[in-house]
């Protein structure tokens, strides 16, 4: 039997890469994601124990903590998810785990207008002061639920549902063309 | 309208499911009279003013709040967790 060599398919096919004006968006591989909900008390020890494994403390709500390779970032109430690293053995003890890398579409918007393009989206309230690097909402995107993550100055990560991959770029794609249309 | 959720702050109001008035965490025993389930089921008394209702912040964190509302004004008089409410159940 011949040696067949799969290559595994991304939620946007890994063809993604849109330039419009200012603004990029991109599909990213952010290696394994495991979402990461402490038993009841244990946050603590959890947050202990992360911080040893993957040198990443447990998130509050709405943030982010650790950098590019190694970040974990809040995920709802009570839950975070964990971004890079496969989940070390450890943080079972503390917490469920659960295996989600197929499950989300994991893009980045990067550019000088990236927030107003993604004010075209969401409710959430994006400004600087208020949306800081570093800060991370779960909230809506064109009715899709959404998890945005601000990188840096210019840059956010955006996951969606897997599922809804094509409609995150139909959405995005408008929005960046109504945004680069208007200047 | 806005919303404070008690975990995620003032989020806007596409983010939230509303529920009702806020009788779900009364529910009588499974023994209770027929009468009580009447009026746990069926009955409201829908007076105007402030309301305790059951929002459901499902774009955000998933948390069930109980939200005191003016249905006067549409004021919006707190938010606490249902679960803080309720007493949490291991």
């Amino acid at each position: 039997m011949p040696v067949v060599d799969l290559k595994p398919k991304t939620p946007l096919d890994n063809m993604v890469l849109l330039t419009i004006g200012t603004v990029t968006f991109a599909e990213i591989d952010a290696g394994p994601l495991t979402s990461v909900s402490p038993y009841l008390g244990q946050a603590g020890n959890l947050s202990d124990a992360l911080k040893s494994a993957h040198g990443m403390t447990l998130p509050g709500p709405n943030r982010a903590t650790g950098k590019d390779g190694a970040r974990a970032i809040w995920f709802g109430r009570d839950q975070a998810l964990l971004i890079g690293p496969a989940p070390h053995n450890t943080l079972a003890k503390h917490a469920a785990l659960t295996d989600q890398t197929d499950a989300w579409a994991t893009t980045t918007l990067t550019g000088a207008q990236a927030t107003d393009v993604l004010a075209r989206l969401t409710p959430l309230d994006l400004r600087d002061a208020h949306f800081k690097r570093g800060h991370t909402a779960r909230s809506d995107l064109m009715h899709m639920n959404a998890s945005i993550t601000r990188l840096g100055t210019d840059t956010f990560m955006i996951m969606v549902f897997r599922s809804m991959a094509q409609t995150l770029l139909h959405d995005i794609q408008t929005a960046m063309e109504g945004v680069a249309a208007r200047g | 309208m806005r919303l404070p959720c008690p975990i995620c702050g003032e989020r806007d109001i596409r983010e939230f499911y509303y529920q009702g008035a806020a009788v779900a965490l009364d529910r009588p025993d499974p023994e209770a009279s027929a009468d009580a389930w009447q009026d746990y089921v069926y009955l409201r008394d829908n007076r105007p003013g402030p309301l305790r209702e059951m929002w459901h912040h499902d774009s955000g964190c998933s948390a069930w709040l109980v939200v005191t509302r003016n249905t006067l004004t549409h004021e919006v008089l707190g938010a606490e967790l249902a679960i803080d409410v309720k007493g949490a159940r291991a």
